[in-house]
């Protein structure tokens, strides 16, 4: 979404800046390409970290910051800002590659990844980094949040929307269906869940470890209206968002079928590459692939 | 006796008082809205009130959503489920990102009675007094509950306020102001201070009382601020009656035992006495024949202090 606010913008919100311009979908794919490069040199540099679910969700996450959301880089507390949520908080180097590109801090911090005295934790803390509008980590946690924001939007009579990313593994945590629950009651329909549904969680194949199917269908008998996508494909993920929009009085989950691993050839589908960083050579061997 | 009032009640009545003073008050419940009370504020705002059903851990996480949007909510259940249901979500949603939740719950302690062991929250100040910048409270009676809550509104971050079951005698006056961080002195002495929250402050007094009889003149101090502790009444104690009771509806560990033996360690070592429930879980029973077999009374108190006495140099 381009559309450069609602008549509650003020003048005071236009002069401190700008809202941040949609892309071209060919644009969208050099951002994804990018990002990519910027996971895997952080964590690689970090020597610890989660690569596979943070490339797994690239496009997810170019799609709303670079075509969905309402929202000002450089006045991250503007209050009609739509709200993106990070529940599966181990994918905090895609958030932060993302933040730093769309200009909320310099991309050169990115390197500082995990390093002692850095703003950019392991894990987000929504007190040190412009844009970052939850703490997370401890999985489960997000929707449930989300579900309150998206309350608060109703209270206050605003227009913005909300949008939470959870993982498929963290689908296993009961608060996720308690807070499913509680959206179809409250008839949250300015929420969008978006579960990143690469397969795969620490210990293995989510079918090995614990059957989350069927899955949709699970949402959908929680009230939820769901959309399955290609969650690789820009333009399937753009026209899910915009068809979310028109639902009134559910919520919408997107379910995004990723590969974990995205776009480096030996991470994808590799379980190992859950929460193990890439070694040097690794690296090197990632980044020329991503040229 | 003085009259014995409801501090749920209070507090229900309370909420609504602030619900017609400031627009951003919200409150949420996890079906015991008629025991905790906020069923009051939720006939008189419905659209600001949310019950979450039986679902702690979600109903913390939205509560922390609408507090990161500039509401003010009140989120309330039985002591026992908050934090010990959604003790994660009160950690990761609530006190490391540092929002603005109030947590009032009721039915703490082993008075909330024939409910039983299940029932009975006697670890939940250890837990949520472990949470870097959560304010905890235990109000001693209706009117310090009242300000409490008040004081909790009007302060920005989170707050733990510990009710209890059964009405409890006043123990302050219209006039008693309640400030975040200071100790009251119900009685002033030179000879031992008894501190004490909750209900066993006015079970302090009453000990207080007997022992004047026996020429033991004790100081008590309600304590109602677990959390940020009033050290400097503690070390004033410490120094001027050299001994020190603390008296708690709570596990001897965690609790306002442990918080006081850890001040006068640090700065002024005396002998102390806990009364406070020992290493054990509860059982069912009428509250008060729960607080007799545990030790939790005036008697109970009246011990520690004749042996806290013993021990000064």
């Amino acid at each position: 979404m381009s559309e450069p606010g609602s008549s509650s913008v003020t003048s005071a919100d236009k002069i401190k800046a700008e809202v941040f311009s949609s892309l071209s979908l060919e644009d969208m794919k050099v951002v994804t390409k990018r990002l990519r490069r910027h996971i895997i040199s952080m964590i690689g540099k970090a020597g610890s970290g989660h690569p596979g679910g943070s490339l797994s969700a690239v496009e997810i996450v170019t799609a709303l910051y670079f075509s969905v959301l309402r929202h000002k880089p450089l006045d991250p507390c503007w209050s009609e800002r739509d709200r993106f949520i990070l529940s599966k908080g181990h994918a905090a180097p895609l958030l932060y590659a993302v933040l730093a590109e769309c200009g909320y801090f310099p991309v050169e911090e990115l390197l500082t990844l995990r390093k002692l005295g850095s703003r950019l934790q392991g894990h987000t803390d929504c007190r040190l980094i412009p844009g970052v509008e939850m703490t997370a980590g401890a999985l489960g946690q997000g929707l449930s949040f989300a579900a309150g924001v998206a309350l608060a939007s109703r209270l206050d009579s605003k227009d913005y929307r909300v949008y939470v990313l959870l993982g498929d593994g963290e689908c296993d945590e009961g608060q996720v269906w308690e807070a499913a629950m509680a959206a179809a009651h409250f008839k949250i329909d300015n929420l969008v869940a978006i579960v990143d549904k690469n397969g795969l969680q620490l210990d293995g194949w989510n079918r090995d470890i614990m059957n989350l199917e069927p899955f949709t269908e699970k949402w959908q008998a929680f009230g939820w209206h769901a959309i399955s996508v290609d969650g690789h494909d820009l333009a399937e993920l753009s026209s899910a968002f915009e068809q979310a929009k028109l639902i009134k009085g559910q919520p919408s989950v997107i379910i995004a079928h990723t590969v974990k691993g995205k776009g480096v050839s030996f991470m994808e589908n590799k379980v190992d590459f859950h929460g193990k960083a890439p070694n040097a050579a690794e690296v090197e061997m990632a980044l020329k692939e991503m040229e | 006796m003085s009259e014995q009032v409801s501090l749920r009640e209070t507090y229900g009545k309370t909420l609504v008082e602030l619900g017609g003073e400031n627009p951003d008050i919200v409150v949420l419940d996890a079906d015991l809205s008629k025991s905790t009370m906020t069923h009051f504020f939720g006939s008189e705002f419905p659209d600001r009130f949310f019950d979450c059903g039986i679902a702690e851990q979600n109903m913390i996480g939205i509560a922390a959503g609408l507090a990161a949007s500039g509401k003010t909510p009140f989120a309330s259940t039985f002591a026992v489920f908050a934090p010990g249901r959604c003790f994660d979500q009160v950690r990761m949603s609530i006190a490391q990102p540092e929002l603005n939740v109030k947590l009032v719950v009721t039915h703490g302690g082993i008075s909330v009675g024939e409910d039983g062991t299940s029932h009975q929250s006697i670890e939940d100040l250890a837990l949520i007094g472990a949470l870097p910048g959560f304010s905890v409270i235990v109000p001693a009676d209706a009117v310090e509950t009242a300000q409490a809550v008040r004081v909790a509104a009007s302060s920005y971050g989170p707050f733990y306020i510990r009710l209890g079951r059964p009405k409890l005698p006043l123990v302050f006056g219209e006039d008693y102001r309640f400030s975040l961080g200071k100790a009251a002195t119900m009685k002033p002495g030179q000879d031992v201070t008894i501190i004490a929250i909750g209900i066993m402050v006015s079970a302090a007094l009453e000990a207080a009382a007997n022992l004047e009889q026996q020429d033991i003149d004790c100081r008590v101090l309600n304590m109602s601020t677990l959390k940020p502790i009033d050290e400097e009444a503690i070390i004033k104690a410490a120094c001027e009656t050299g001994a020190i009771v603390t008296a708690e509806e709570h596990l001897e560990h965690g609790g306002l035992g442990s918080e006081v033996a850890q001040v006068t360690g640090r700065h002024q070592p005396v002998p102390l006495e806990f009364v406070a429930i020992k290493d054990t879980y509860g059982q069912s029973g009428k509250d008060s024949e729960l607080l007799k077999r545990y030790g939790l009374t005036a008697e109970g108190i009246e011990a520690a202090v004749r042996s806290v006495i013993a021990r000064k140099k």
